[in-house]
């Protein structure tokens, strides 16, 4: 697999949008979504839309498809497709626009096929409806775009329901019927955002392939850089409704030119900013109903300067085909070199201290869990009897030194938040031993329990499903320490409350308001006062910034970084984002299949990974690499389809059915632990 | 003492409903959450006016409710007072002072509405020179339209210039309590009321005052009609024992009211409390409980209520010294009625709360409060019960309109509410015969029918409107026309 190849005919423009302003009428007055986005998409390119949630990316999708929610209306502007502009047509003509002009594949394939109709019905409805074949001809059809996506055994999963396909094959199907009328451009809008590192790597492939076969264009939205620097010719940085940078994709990841997308690399975590504090953008995105006078991103730019703020940029060229909006580039403005030299003082913070590392791995004493099971009965029939076991956590063993954290990566279904879960004891454990403090708590019940749980805390992965909306904050954040009786209730109680909300960095007025009122990186703070607020040791974050925008995820891990060294608790850090478990953890545990394949100091397993399976996640990760190209992704090692059920598991290794070096032997029993080092451990038969 | 109070268990019942209403309205007037739900019902033009046509018939229901005995002329040598067995109520009072004579037994039988002689043909004794005179004619009423003299001649007349004087009373009323409403809700700024008036005409304000103002003049209209002509004739006509129809309409909507609202008190307490357990606990918990609303479910609805109903009339006639006045004893029978309908209605609010519970537990904030060791029922109480109370009122809300047609149905097969006790249903039941009989009376039917059309329509949209503002789900949207408009360039 190579890096996606330039397009051979730059003139050839498939779809061209010219000053497209999209209105939402919304509660809070009339919304602008997008004011003013001009793109054209090239023949045989992958156009790349980029931006945080709220920018209006997907309504620039919804826009061009005229698939606008009921209230919100295009005010002006075309989109052309050759030279006719689409917007203009009637709805029975725009319906022969959508699906054989135009493709779209969706975010979430669960939701964008039919539950009730067959694979096979789907595509040949679409085929039908565009009068490409029609009967038998059409099946035939169907069935070839079955395999041209890469499906295994087409024939069968033709006449199957989505529900019988996994998330990634059911992309496929998705993407299948997108493609099936042959459009000349194809919106894909964050298609791989729901899937894993490694589907998303086969469905990026698959899209790459198809584009090369069939020449077409595709309108790429993603808010992942990675997958941007892994995909696109050209990229569009959007901010507050308008495009605020366009470039060619190698000089947009190596040479930013807008303010917003020089801090956006900046707040990406990786191995490199170990031991720093990310930058951060200061202040929210500004609401969209209100007009803007200046440029939109003043109020929360370095750089700014008057002008900013009483005249909106227009756009400078400052590279072949790289232009921005920003005034500092502009001839005649300040000189660039006060944007570069501004923008590189700043982004280096105080380098932070390491924090204390407290011995090895294997300190006893403070949490060590071992053989750790979790199973969840199957039951069936009449009488519910327990037919099978699936085995969520089947036999993980980890230590967790004070002060330090230690990060649980693998796929999702692995078992990781499961096993967080049976560590807090929320959820009942089939086995195992988890000793705390020298305390054995899977032996604790009732009320002894209870009175241990202070000193292990969670943080969740949804900030928008973790705080009671009919609460104060105030009184969330208390709940604790009235169930532990920390602290007299009344005022000291109240002193706490708004000292953990300065130290998660909101006033302490914030306690009379409700979570509604905050967005999600103020409710992931909320989250993480509320652990605090019972002095725990260690607290267990469930994916907590994989909601989250890119510069507000900074935020929170620089805070969560902060706190360690503040207070010195521990971490146990569940995620399958690669880059912070670079830029965070200590040590990181492999999970597969419900047990660690793989865990060591983070600098041995992400560096010198052993296990096949840990070479393969790592290697799927799309990443930005210093020449602006996808880093890896380009060799990625191909795992065979997807994660096998864990109420079924392979024979010996779990791993052998899709690993590349698989010998008899992995099929006989499952490996032994081996000591490569003397934190490192893998279960490999292959590591010797 | 020219009376004694006396307050009947559902009269209780209902000024304790009223208490929580109250209660809940300054919950809520304090809690931003609370109160935006409701915000948005107002602002529902449709809801807002519904909501106006109920005000008049929960006022007249809640003056229904204020019951009393008066005081009987003392017997000469009797030194303590003795109160009359029958009970009135404070809207018998009122609506003797509006409606005069028309109230209470007036005639011998049926009248049609606005009639001034009765319905059918009487024998009566003419006195003259050659000794009485027997004539089959139509009798003068006793009440209605006994001020004309020469009612063939003046009826006409009189009907028209009464019916003006009721729409300009009414209009003078409704422009009197509009000006108030607008003065105290000052919809345009700075007190300017000339542009209030332009506003809310215009349909400018945010809240829908115009509909308001234009269901207000409807129902002040209608009250002034009920007086100018209602105080002279018998609006609606008489029945066969010669009530007047309309007075007897106003007393069926209290046992309509009630129905609606009691059943409701019965019927959340176990709804919430099983459908949040069963939800939070599941296993076996969970399972009791869903094979009590199978099988409650399971049985025909009419046939418990039905056998429930004659059990309680076994009782109440073999316990006679328990009730002290006849209204007494109906209204415990009303009260067995909501209960049980109560008992047998829980099931649907249950499983949706079960299915929302069952939700919600699996939040992450129920799990955070799981991790500090919150009690089980700290976390029904904090944590869930807030967050399906929408449910609830929803479901309070729909279930209403439901309640009083199935009065109306219950009553109608004679296993409603006592026979002593007006309601809608069993003046449809007695409907029945006088549909059958040749000239038809139609005048009860129509009454009942209009009454409890309105009352259950009003409930309904109301109801809708509070669905609408509590779903999360559900997005009101603005229709909008043109929803693509291209300058094409």
């Amino acid at each position: 697999m190579n890096a996606p190849a330039e397009p051979k005919m730059m003139a050839d423009i498939a779809l061209r949008v010219t000053g497209l302003h999209t209105c939402i009428d919304a509660s809070a007055g009339v919304v602008r979504p997008l004011d003013g986005v001009d793109l054209e998409i090239r023949k045989g390119e992958t156009f790349a839309i980029v931006g945080e949630s709220g920018c209006g990316k997907s309504m620039t999708a919804l826009s061009i498809m005229r698939l606008l929610p009921e209230a919100a209306w295009i005010e002006s502007g075309s989109v052309r497709l050759d030279a006719q502009n689409i917007l203009t047509l009637p709805e029975y003509a725009m319906r022969n626009v959508r699906g054989a002009r135009i493709g779209m594949i969706f975010q979430e394939p669960g939701t964008s096929l039919n539950p009730v109709l067959t694979c096979g019905e789907q595509i040949v409805e679409v085929l039908e409806r565009h009068n490409i074949a029609q009967g038998a001809a059409a099946q035939a059809r169907a069935l070839e775009w079955m395999q041209r996506v890469g499906i295994p055994d087409p024939e069968r999963r033709l006449t199957e329901y989505p529900f019988q396909l996994s998330g990634g094959m059911k992309q496929r199907v998705m993407i299948a019927l997108a493609l099936s009328a042959e459009p000349d451009v194809l919106i894909a809008d964050e298609p791989t955002t729901a899937l894993d590192v490694t589907i998303q790597a086969q469905i990026l492939d698959l899209l790459d392939q198809l584009q090369r076969e069939r020449g077409m264009a595709i309108l790429l939205i993603t808010h992942d850089l990675g997958v941007v620097a892994r995909m696109a010719h050209r990229v569009a940085l959007m901010y507050a409704a308008e495009i605020v940078e366009v470039g060619p994709r190698t000089a947009f990841f190596t040479d930013p030119q807008h303010p917003y997308a020089k801090k956006l690399f900046a707040s990406l975590p990786g191995a490199a900013k170990r031991g720093e504090k990310l930058a951060t953008i200061q202040g929210l995105v500004p609401p969209l109903h209100v007009g803007f006078t200046g440029c939109r991103f003043a109020d929360r730019c370095d750089v700014v300067h008057a002008r900013c703020r009483s005249e909106a940029p227009g756009w400078t060229e400052t590279g072949a085909g790289h232009q921005a909006r920003c005034h500092l580039l502009e001839q005649g403005g300040p000189d660039p070199v006060y944007l570069k030299q501004a923008l590189a003082e700043e982004p280096h913070p105080e380098p932070v201290a390491e924090a204390r590392r407290p011995e090895t791995l294997g300190t006893q004493g403070f949490l060590a869990i071992r053989e750790l099971k979790v199973h969840f009965p199957i039951r069936k029939g009449v009488l519910k009897r327990t037919v099978g076991q699936v085995k969520a956590v089947d036999g993980v063993s980890f230590d967790i030194a004070p002060g330090r954290t230690l990060a649980l990566v693998g796929e999702s279904g692995c078992g990781k938040t499961t096993a967080g879960k049976g560590l807090l004891q929320l959820i009942p454990v089939t086995g195992g031993s988890i000793r705390f403090e020298g305390q054995e708590l899977t032996a604790l019940k009732g009320e002894a329990l209870r009175r241990t749980r202070a000193a292990t805390q969670i943080v969740f992965q949804d900030p928008f499903a973790s705080l009671n909306p009919r609460m104060r904050v105030g009184d969330i954040i208390a709940e604790g320490m009235g169930s532990f009786g920390i602290g007299s209730a009344g005022a000291e109680r109240d002193a706490r409350v708004s000292e953990l909300l300065e130290q998660v960095g909101l006033g302490g007025d914030t306690r009379y308001k409700y979570p509604h009122e905050f967005s999600g990186g103020q409710r992931q703070r909320i989250a993480i006062a509320r652990a605090l607020a019972v002095n725990p040791k260690l607290i267990v974050c469930d994916e907590p910034t994989s909601a989250l925008d890119v510069s507000v995820q900074a935020q929170i891990l620089n805070l969560l970084k902060d706190l360690q060294q503040r207070l010195g608790v521990s971490y146990l850090f569940i995620t399958h984002n690669i880059g912070v478990v670079e830029y965070l953890a200590h040590d990181v545990a492999v999970m597969y299949l419900g047990r660690i394949v793989e865990a060591g100091t983070a600098e041995e397993v992400l560096n010198t990974p052993r296990h096949p399976y840990t070479q393969a996640l790592l290697s799927a990760v799309p990443r930005i690499s210093a020449s602006g190209g996808a880093l890896v992704g380009i060799d990625a090692i191909k795992v065979g389809s997807e994660l096998p059920s864990p109420a079924n598991p392979p024979q010996g290794c779990h791993f052998h059915p899709r690993c590349p070096h698989a010998v008899d032997a992995c099929r006989a029993a499952y490996p032994v632990e081996v000591a490569v080092s003397d934190t490192h451990r893998v279960r490999c038969i292959l590591v010797k | 003492m020219q009376l004694t109070p006396i307050v009947l268990w559902s009269d209780a019942l209902l000024f304790a409903l009223i208490a929580i209403c109250i209660f809940y309205a300054r919950q809520a007037a304090r809690h931003a959450h609370l109160r935006a739900p409701w915000a948005r019902v107002r602002r529902n033009a449709a809801g807002l006016a519904s909501a106006t046509v109920l005000i008049p018939f929960v006022l007249i229901g809640v003056l229904d409710s204020v019951h009393y005995r008066p005081l009987l002329e003392a017997k000469a040598g009797s030194a303590t007072a003795r109160y009359s067995v029958e009970v009135k109520s404070l809207l018998d009072v009122v609506a003797g002072a509006a409606l005069g004579k028309m109230i209470g037994k007036s005639e011998k039988t049926y009248s049609a509405p606005l009639a001034t002689h009765a319905f059918s043909k009487e024998t009566i004794d003419i006195p003259g020179s050659g000794g009485a005179r027997q004539v089959r004619e139509y009798p003068r009423l006793v009440a209605g339209g006994a001020h004309l003299k020469d009612p063939v001649h003046d009826w006409g007349r009189d009907v028209g210039v009464n019916a003006l004087r009721g729409v300009v009373l009414g209009a003078v009323v409704w422009l009197a309590l509009a000006f108030v409403l607008l003065a105290m809700a000052q919809p345009a700024p700075h007190h300017r009321l000339a542009a209030s008036w332009r506003a809310v005409w215009a349909g400018e304000t945010e809240t829908p005052w115009r509909a308001v103002l234009l269901t207000l003049l409807a129902i002040c209209i209608a009250g002034a009609l009920a007086v100018t002509l209602g105080s002279r004739y018998h609006l609606l006509g008489t029945d066969k024992v010669g009530q007047d129809v309309f007075y007897l309409s106003l007393k069926s909507i209290r046992t309509g009211l009630l129905i609606g609202t009691l059943t409701t008190l019965v019927m959340l307490p176990l709804g919430v409390l099983l459908g949040i357990t069963a939800g939070y606990f599941r296993g076996w918990v969970d399972d009791l409980i869903q094979y009590i609303y199978t099988t409650l479910n399971s049985v025909p609805g009419v046939l418990l209520i039905a056998a429930s109903v004659l059990m309680m009339q076994v009782y109440i006639d073999t316990h006679p010294q328990l009730f002290q006045t006849a209204v007494e004893r109906a209204d415990f029978r009303l009260l067995a009625l909501c209960f049980i309908l109560g008992v047998t209605s829980w099931t649907g609010l249950c499983r949706l709360l079960r299915g929302e519970a069952l939700k919600l537990r699996e939040l992450e904030y129920v799990q955070a409060a799981q991790a500090f060791g919150v009690s089980r029922f700290r976390i029904i109480v904090r944590h869930l019960l807030p967050n399906v109370m929408h449910l609830v009122i929803i479901s309070a809300v729909m279930d209403f309109s439901g309640m009083v047609l199935t009065e109306a149905v219950l009553s109608y097969v004679g296993v409603g509410v006592d026979p002593t006790m007006t309601s809608f249903g069993s003046m449809i039941n007695a409907a029945r015969l006088e549909m059958s009989r040749e000239p038809m009376v139609w005048w009860s039917l129509a009454a009942a029918f209009f009454f409890m059309f309105t009352l259950v329509l009003a409930a309904n949209l109301f109801a809708d409107a509070v669905r609408d503002a509590f779903d999360p789900r559900l997005v009101v949207k603005r229709p909008r026309l043109n929803l693509i408009r291209v300058k094409a360039r």
